[in-house]
C-alpha cells in the first residue's frame, strides 16, 4: 500500500513537472486525491457499518435481520441508500432555512477532515501532523455545533430538546475523552499519530494505560450517542432527537456522519491504545481494520445489551466519576514517568 | 509553497475573520450571530496555522469553537422565547457604546504603533511543540501559574454565584 502510494505520488509529481506546472499543482492534486480516497472509504465503510449494526442487533435479539437483498442481506443498505436518494426533501415551514440547510454538511465535514490524520498503515496517512491528536479532538468538536444548529433550526420541540441533550452530553464527555488521551501522549512524548504508533512497537499502550483505555471507550461511546448514552435520540421520548425534521439526503448526511464517527472513535482507540497498524504477519492496513472493527463491535455490544441512563445519572457519571478517574490516571502516569 | 498563495490565504483568512466579527455585530438574530462568531474563530485559527503556530490553532478550535461558542449557543437557546426563531438583538445606549469602542480602538492603535515587536525568530524546524512546552515550564512558568490561578478563581467565583441562587 505504501509502495503503491509512493509510485502514484512520483508519477503525479513527474507528470506535473513535465507539463511545466508550478509545484503547488502537485500539492493540490494530492489533496484532491486524498479527499476522493477518504470519501470513497467513508461511503463504503458506512454502507458496511449500517448492515453490520442491523445484523449484530438482530442476532443479539435472536432475529435474522435483513436477509432478502443479496447474501444475508449484504446489499440491503445499498437499496436503502437508493431509496433515500429518491425521497422528497421536505423542509418545515417554521424552520430557519439557511441554518437548517447548512447543519447536515457541518455535521459531515469535520468527520471527513478528521480522517486526514488517521494512520491506516505504515505511511498510509494523508498528513502526519505535529498536533495530530489535538487536531482530531479539535475538529470533531464541530459536530456539536452542527447538532445544536440542526436541532434549533428545525423549529420543533423534539429536535430542540434532542439538540440540547446532545450538546450537554458531548461537551461533558469531551473532557474525560481528551484527558484519557493525554496519558498516551505523555507516554509517547508526541501528539503525532505516527510517533504514537511507533512508540507501541513493543508493548501496546493499553497495557500501561488500562484505566485510560476504559475511560476513553466509555467517553467515546457517549461521544457517538450510542446506548447507554443515547439520550439525545431516545426514541420513546423524542421520536428521533435533533434530526426529526430532516428527510432525504440531509437526513442521510447526519446518518453518514454518525456512523463514520463511530468508526473514527474506534480507529482512534485502536491507534492510541492497541498499537495502531502494527501486528505480525498480516499487512498493517488489515491489522488497523481488524483492531478498529473490534472496538466497533464492542460499541455495538454495548448498544444492544445495556439500558439507557437517565439525564442526571449521565451528567453526574461524567463529572463525578469519569473526570476524577481520568485525573488520577494522568497524575499516576506523570509520577511514574518522573520517577522511572 | 509559492509566496502569493501564502500571502493570499493570509489575507483571505483575515477577511473572513473580520466578516465573522461584523456578522456578530450586525446580525439581528442572536443564534446567527453566534454562528458568525464561530466563523470568526475559525478564521483566526487559520491565521495561526499560517503563522506557524499549529498548536495554538488546535487549541483555538478546541477551546473557542468547541467550548466557548457552544456555551454561547447554549445560552442563546436557553433564553425565554426558546422555540421562537425571532430571538432578536436590540441596539441600546448607542452613543456611550460607540465612545467606549472608539476609546478602546484608540488605545489599541497607540500600543500597536509604539510597540516594537522583535522580528520573529526562524521557526524551529524539528518540533515547535517541545519547545513550547519547555518554555512554558521554565521561562514563562510564573505567568503560566498566575493565569491558572486566575482561572481557578473565576471557576470558584462562578460556582459561588451559581450556588447563591440555589439557597434563596
Amino acid at each position: 500500500m505504501k509502495r503503491l502510494l509512493e509510485i502514484l505520488g512520483d508519477w503525479w509529481a513527474g507528470l506535473v513537472g513535465s507539463a511545466g506546472l508550478p509545484s503547488w499543482v502537485t500539492v493540490l492534486g494530492e489533496m484532491v486525491f486524498a479527499a476522493i480516497l477518504i470519501g470513497a472509504f467513508i461511503a463504503v465503510l458506512v454502507l458496511f457499518l449500517i448492515w453490520l449494526t442491523r445484523k449484530v442487533s438482530a442476532h443479539i435479539q435472536l432475529r435474522f435481520g435483513p436477509m432478502r437483498v443479496g447474501w444475508h442481506g449484504a446489499v440491503q443498505t445499498v437499496a436503502d441508500a437508493f431509496k433515500l436518494l429518491q425521497k422528497e426533501d421536505t423542509t418545515p415551514r417554521v424552520c430557519d432555512r439557511p441554518v437548517f440547510n447548512v447543519a447536515p454538511f457541518l455535521a459531515f465535514a469535520p468527520t471527513v477532515v478528521a480522517f486526514v490524520v488517521i494512520p491506516f498503515g505504515d505511511g498510509v496517512i494523508v498528513r502526519d501532523l505535529n498536533i495530530g491528536v489535538l487536531f482530531l479532538f479539535a475538529i470533531t468538536t464541530i459536530n456539536v455545533i452542527a447538532i445544536i444548529s440542526g436541532g434549533w433550526a428545525s423549529g420543533s420541540k423534539y429536535s430542540l430538546l434532542g439538540g440540547f441533550r446532545s450538546a450537554a452530553q458531548l461537551v461533558s464527555y469531551e473532557v474525560p475523552l481528551v484527558l484519557s488521551a493525554l496519558g498516551v501522549i505523555m507516554l509517547a512524548g508526541s501528539m503525532k499519530m505516527g510517533a504514537i504508533v511507533e512508540a507501541q512497537s513493543r508493548v501496546w499502550f493499553v497495557a500501561y494505560q488500562p484505566l485510560a483505555f476504559a475511560v476513553y471507550v466509555i467517553a467515546a461511546t457517549a461521544e457517538v450517542n450510542r446506548t447507554p448514552f443515547d439520550i439525545p435520540e431516545a426514541e420513546q421520548e423524542l421520536v428521533a432527537g435533533y434530526n426529526v425534521e430532516y428527510s432525504g439526503m440531509k437526513f442521510a448526511m447526519f446518518f453518514l456522519a454518525e456512523f463514520a464517527n463511530m468508526f473514527l472513535v474506534s480507529a482512534i482507540a485502536a491507534t492510541l491504545f492497541l498499537g495502531g497498524w502494527r501486528g505480525p504477519w498480516l499487512p498493517g492496513e488489515l491489522w488497523f481494520l481488524i483492531k478498529s472493527f473490534a472496538i466497533v463491535l464492542l460499541l455495538m455490544f454495548f448498544r444492544w445489551t445495556y439500558p439507557r441512563l437517565r439525564v442526571d445519572q449521565l451528567m453526574s457519571f461524567a463529572w463525578k466519576f469519569l473526570l476524577p478517574l481520568a485525573f488520577v490516571n494522568l497524575l499516576a502516569t506523570g509520577l511514574i514517568i518522573a520517577l522511572g | 509553497m509559492t509566496d502569493w498563495i501564502y500571502v493570499g490565504s493570509f489575507y483571505a483568512a483575515a477577511a473572513v475573520a473580520l466578516l465573522g466579527a461584523f456578522g456578530v455585530l450586525f446580525l439581528r438574530n442572536l443564534f446567527h450571530a453566534g454562528l458568525s462568531l464561530i466563523l470568526s474563530f475559525f478564521a483566526v485559527a487559520a491565521l495561526f496555522v499560517l503563522l506557524g503556530a499549529e498548536f495554538l490553532a488546535g487549541v483555538q478550535v478546541l477551546i473557542y469553537v468547541g467550548a466557548i461558542a457552544v456555551l454561547i449557543l447554549f445560552a442563546v437557546m436557553l433564553t425565554q422565547r426558546l422555540t421562537s426563531r425571532h430571538i432578536k438583538t436590540y441596539t441600546r445606549a448607542l452613543v456611550p457604546a460607540v465612545l467606549v469602542a472608539l476609546g478602546l480602538a484608540g488605545v489599541a492603535a497607540l500600543v500597536m504603533l509604539k510597540l516594537r515587536l522583535p522580528a520573529a525568530a526562524a521557526l524551529p524546524a524539528a518540533s515547535p511543540l517541545d519547545e513550547l512546552a519547555e518554555l512554558l515550564l521554565s521561562t514563562y512558568l510564573l505567568p503560566f501559574e498566575v493565569i491558572s490561578l486566575l482561572l481557578l478563581g473565576a471557576l470558584v467565583g462562578a460556582i459561588v454565584l451559581a450556588r447563591k441562587e440555589e439557597r434563596r
